[in-house]
């Protein structure tokens, strides 16, 4: 009842430089939202009587933003087993796991990572050669379903030296493998009937998880598809065309290399930025890869995979930008090109009336460390700058504490 | 290429000979029994050479001097290593054949030093073949030196350098209760670890509390499988060290009858109990670092610091008036259930409580932005009332770590008579749009961003 009232609020952000990232900046700006979403942004807004205002003077405004990798609410305690829910223990092909429903709402982390201004965030599973369906949530809801923007995403697969042992041990084997299932999973959506009359050869993976594909094969449903070394970029790359598959890449730590062929495929990157250990995966990669990309023409979205520190998407933001990217680039790859790549752009991403009232308002630049968060909404909705981390903070600033 | 080595650390080095016994190679008397005995020859020693560099003075830049002061349009001088002169413009002149670096808009800090690093002993590419890092053979292993690990051509080393590292800790894991000796090394290109062997530096040894060592012995149905295990494992070997120590200081004293024999695990320990080695202990609860105190009562060691050390703002009290350091993350957390208690503040309440905060990596990616990670810290104590100076934050990456090491009176400061470990940032090194641009190691530029004839490759990354 409480959500229900907050909803029904309107709010009123004032006197911002607001950055709608689907257009120029505002100078002192407003925001309208009334009911969950924006109603209103520009310079010469009208605000209703009676809505609630948040004087932002001096403040910047951008969308909430979102973090285009982690596992968030998949995962509490790494190293808890009983905690992480993101990765299925048996299935070399997963396309059927959907996490939507391991995600917890109650994860310490959702407070954590939203009071420092991502309002939303990928939640992927991992492991395996298909490992599964990822979805995407807004980081405050007390239900899965008030969480969840979409559901499935996409479906990830991995082309990288991890899923090697999946495959037999060749890289060739696993480019193989992914052939087999989605010839098995075509052939297995034009032949049905045989299948249950169990006229057909046996199937490179279970019915289910070959159902799960369907989408992925028919072009609706994105497939993440994990590769870093230039080599299995270009396998993926050609294993898209070869299924006129609806392509995201992930990683692609050696994308720069081929950053003009990526761009020419009209595939989307997932970039890490600050990710430059080279290992035999990816000997050429460096913090450079984010601006090349996007200087190519490739639509960048940047990630921090480290859940607990989905926080640091700031970070490596900023990174990206002194390692080349132009700010409103790496401000658009933090909003609106997730939501672009994520197929959500119709209600997430940028400050344009109808959209969700996923709102920051910051102290400054919002890349930079001397920058808080001051104000987070979701969904039209202020959330309170508390978390498990400044309750501990209010204990333990005075020594002894007071138990 | 001088073959000088730097005097004030000369002075130091082989403090921390094997047998304890403090040989003076000034006078040459016959050789007698003890001499001929291993213990007494060179124990892996340093042959660090500064590299040759013309005097070097940069100008115009804001100069954070680690010492208190923040000189907007300052200079700085040094030569052969040494710095010469810090203030303002006016007050620094040029040594003859100086090169003049302009550094405006630029500001220049002491180089960077990390008290926990893996580079080397977790090399890159990554694979078996360079995991030298946990010898996890037996929860205690103080007889292993992380310098014998070590592999200079580990081409994480340069990526450290270009971000103004100059001096770091290369510590075995933490698999172990007691993991073995740390090197502390010059982050500078070299083909042996001994050429980059910190001249004059003590080791220290490597301790873990916690999840770790229980968990990867527990497995095994082996010692230590608990916490409490932990704790009698400690006790166990430094209780042995004691009659170690007792055993070789009595034979030392008069070298009558047959000396001990070496036994290079308690050698190390004894080292420990006899105040000339750094125990640098990986823990993250505050209850546990608690009982670590009490372990070091027990037997009269000094902790020198708590590595991670989540939660040290709960006892950061405790640590300050035991005059303990911790070497923290600005923000890491919640991988494992000792790190769930992780928090922003922790450097800054340590700071407030009078301790000696020091802000490592423990990671090849992390000691590339120690100033980023400075800056985390020092802004969520500020935002939270508690008033960090851009100086102290400082001499968290600086001067701290150097205590941290027993080097504070040789690196982690921008002062006269200093070893000339310099870093210009390309704008504030608070800011996450700045870069080290130049890093200059004992004088010398290591690192140039703007010219590859001063961006060390390693022989790892060579015609790939």
């Amino acid at each position: 009842m409480i959500g229900a009232l907050l909803l029904a609020q309107t709010i009123a952000v004032t006197g911002a430089t607001v950055y709608p990232v689907s257009g120029p900046k505002i100078a002192n700006g407003t925001v309208l939202i009334r009911d969950g979403n924006i109603a209103a942004v520009g310079a010469n807004v009208t605000i209703p009587s009676g809505a609630t205002r948040i004087d932002a003077t001096g403040k910047w405004v951008t969308p909430g933003l979102i973090d285009g990798g982690g596992q968030m609410g998949l995962v509490e305690i790494s190293a808890v087993r009983g905690t992480r829910e993101g990765a299925l223990a048996s299935d070399t092909v997963a396309a059927a796991f959907n996490v939507a429903e391991g995600i917890n709402p109650a994860s310490a982390l959702i407070p954590v990572t939203r009071i420092e201004g991502i309002t939303t965030a990928l939640a992927a599973p991992d492991g395996h050669l298909i490992s599964g369906q990822a979805v995407l949530i807004d980081l405050d809801g007390a239900t899965i379903e008030q969480m969840v923007v979409k559901s499935p995403v996409a479906i990830v697969a991995r082309l990288n030296e991890d899923v090697k042992d999946e495959a037999g041990g060749s890289r060739a084997g696993v480019a193989q493998r992914l052939r087999r299932v989605f010839g098995d999973a075509l052939e297995y959506a034009r032949r049905k009937g045989d299948y249950g009359r169990a006229q057909m050869q046996p199937l490179a993976a279970p019915a289910a998880d070959l159902e799960g594909l369907f989408p992925v094969l028919r072009g609706e449903l994105p497939l993440i598809a994990v590769a870093n070394r230039k080599s299995d970029i270009e396998t993926a790359l050609r294993i898209g065309r070869e299924y006129k598959l609806k392509l995201i890449l992930a990683g692609a730590a050696e994308g720069w290399e081929i950053a003009d062929e990526i761009a020419r495929a009209g595939v989307p990157v997932l970039v890490e930025p600050l990710d430059n250990i080279p290992s035999y995966d990816a000997l050429g990669i460096r913090y450079e890869n984010a601006a090349l990309l996007a200087k190519a023409g490739v639509k960048v979205v940047l990630m921090e995979t480290d859940t607990h520190n989905a926080r640091n998407l700031r970070q490596q933001a900023g990174n990206a930008v002194s390692y080349g990217m132009t700010w409103d680039q790496a401000l658009r790859a933090v909003t609106l090109s997730p939501a672009e790549v994520f197929g959500v752009a119709d209600r997430y991403g940028s400050l344009e009336p109808g959209k969700e009232g996923d709102v920051v308002v910051w102290s400054g630049d919002p890349f930079e460390f001397t920058t808080a968060a001051e104000h987070v909404l979701i969904r039209g909705k202020e959330v309170p700058l508390r978390s498990r981390q400044t309750e501990l903070f209010e204990r333990y600033k005075k020594l002894p504490p007071d138990y | 290429m001088r073959s000088t080595p730097h005097l004030l650390l000369a002075l130091s080095s082989a403090c921390a000979s094997a047998g304890g016994r403090a040989t003076s190679k000034a006078t040459a008397p016959p050789v007698t029994a003890a001499e001929s005995l291993s213990v007494s020859r060179g124990q892996y020693p340093s042959t660090y050479r500064r590299h040759a560099y013309p005097p070097v003075v940069i100008r115009n830049a804001t100069i954070m001097t680690a010492t208190g002061r923040e000189i907007p349009n300052g200079a700085i001088s040094f030569k052969d290593g040494r710095i010469l002169a810090v203030g303002e413009g006016g007050a620094v002149t040029a040594p003859a054949g100086a090169v003049i670096v302009d550094a405006a808009g630029k500001y220049v800090t002491p180089g960077v030093i990390d008290t926990h690093s893996h580079l080397g002993v977790y090399a890159a590419p990554g694979t078996d073949a360079e995991s030298d890092g946990n010898e996890l053979t037996s929860p205690v292993t103080s007889e292993v030196w992380a310098e014998h690990s070590f592999w200079p051509q580990d081409p994480q080393i340069p990526l450290a350098i270009a971000g103004g590292i100059t001096t770091i800790e290369a510590l075995p894991g933490s698999g172990n209760l007691i993991g073995g000796r740390s090197a502390v090394l010059k982050l500078v290109p070299a083909r042996t670890v001994q050429e980059m062997k910190f001249p004059g530096a003590r080791y220290g040894l490597k301790m873990a509390c916690g999840e770790n060592p229980k968990r990867v012995y527990g497995q095994r149905h082996q010692a230590p499988s608990t916490r409490m295990g932990n704790m009698a494992g400690y006790r166990g070997a430094f209780a042995q060290a004691e009659a170690y120590r007792r055993k070789w200081d009595s034979w030392n004293r008069d070298h009558r009858g047959e000396p001990p024999e070496r036994n290079l695990r308690l050698e190390t320990l004894a080292e420990v109990l006899r105040g000339n080695m750094y125990v640098q202990i990986h823990c993250y609860r505050a209850d546990e670092m608690a009982q670590m105190l009490d372990l070091a009562r027990e037997f009269g060691f000094k902790i020198r610091s708590f590595h991670h050390a989540v939660e040290s703002y709960k006892i950061a009290d405790l640590l300050a008036h035991d005059s303990t350091s911790v070497s923290v993350w600005a923000d890491w957390w919640g991988f494992k259930e000792e790190a769930m208690d992780g928090i922003q503040q922790n450097a800054a309440l340590n700071q407030q409580a009078g301790g000696r905060p020091a802000i490592h990596s423990d990671s090849p990616s992390g000691i590339q932005r120690l100033n980023q990670e400075a800056a985390k810290a020092m802004y969520a104590g500020q935002r939270s009332g508690i008033p960090i100076t851009r100086d102290q934050a400082l001499r968290w990456i600086t001067a701290n770590p150097a205590w941290v090491l027993g080097l504070d009176s040789v690196v982690g400061t921008l002062e006269p008579g200093k070893m000339a470990d310099v870093v210009v940032w390309s704008g504030d090194p608070f800011s996450v749009y700045a870069k080290a641009v130049q890093v200059y190691n004992d004088g010398w530029l290591v690192y140039d961003r703007n010219d590859p004839a001063h961006q060390p490759r390693t022989d790892f990354e060579l015609g790939r």
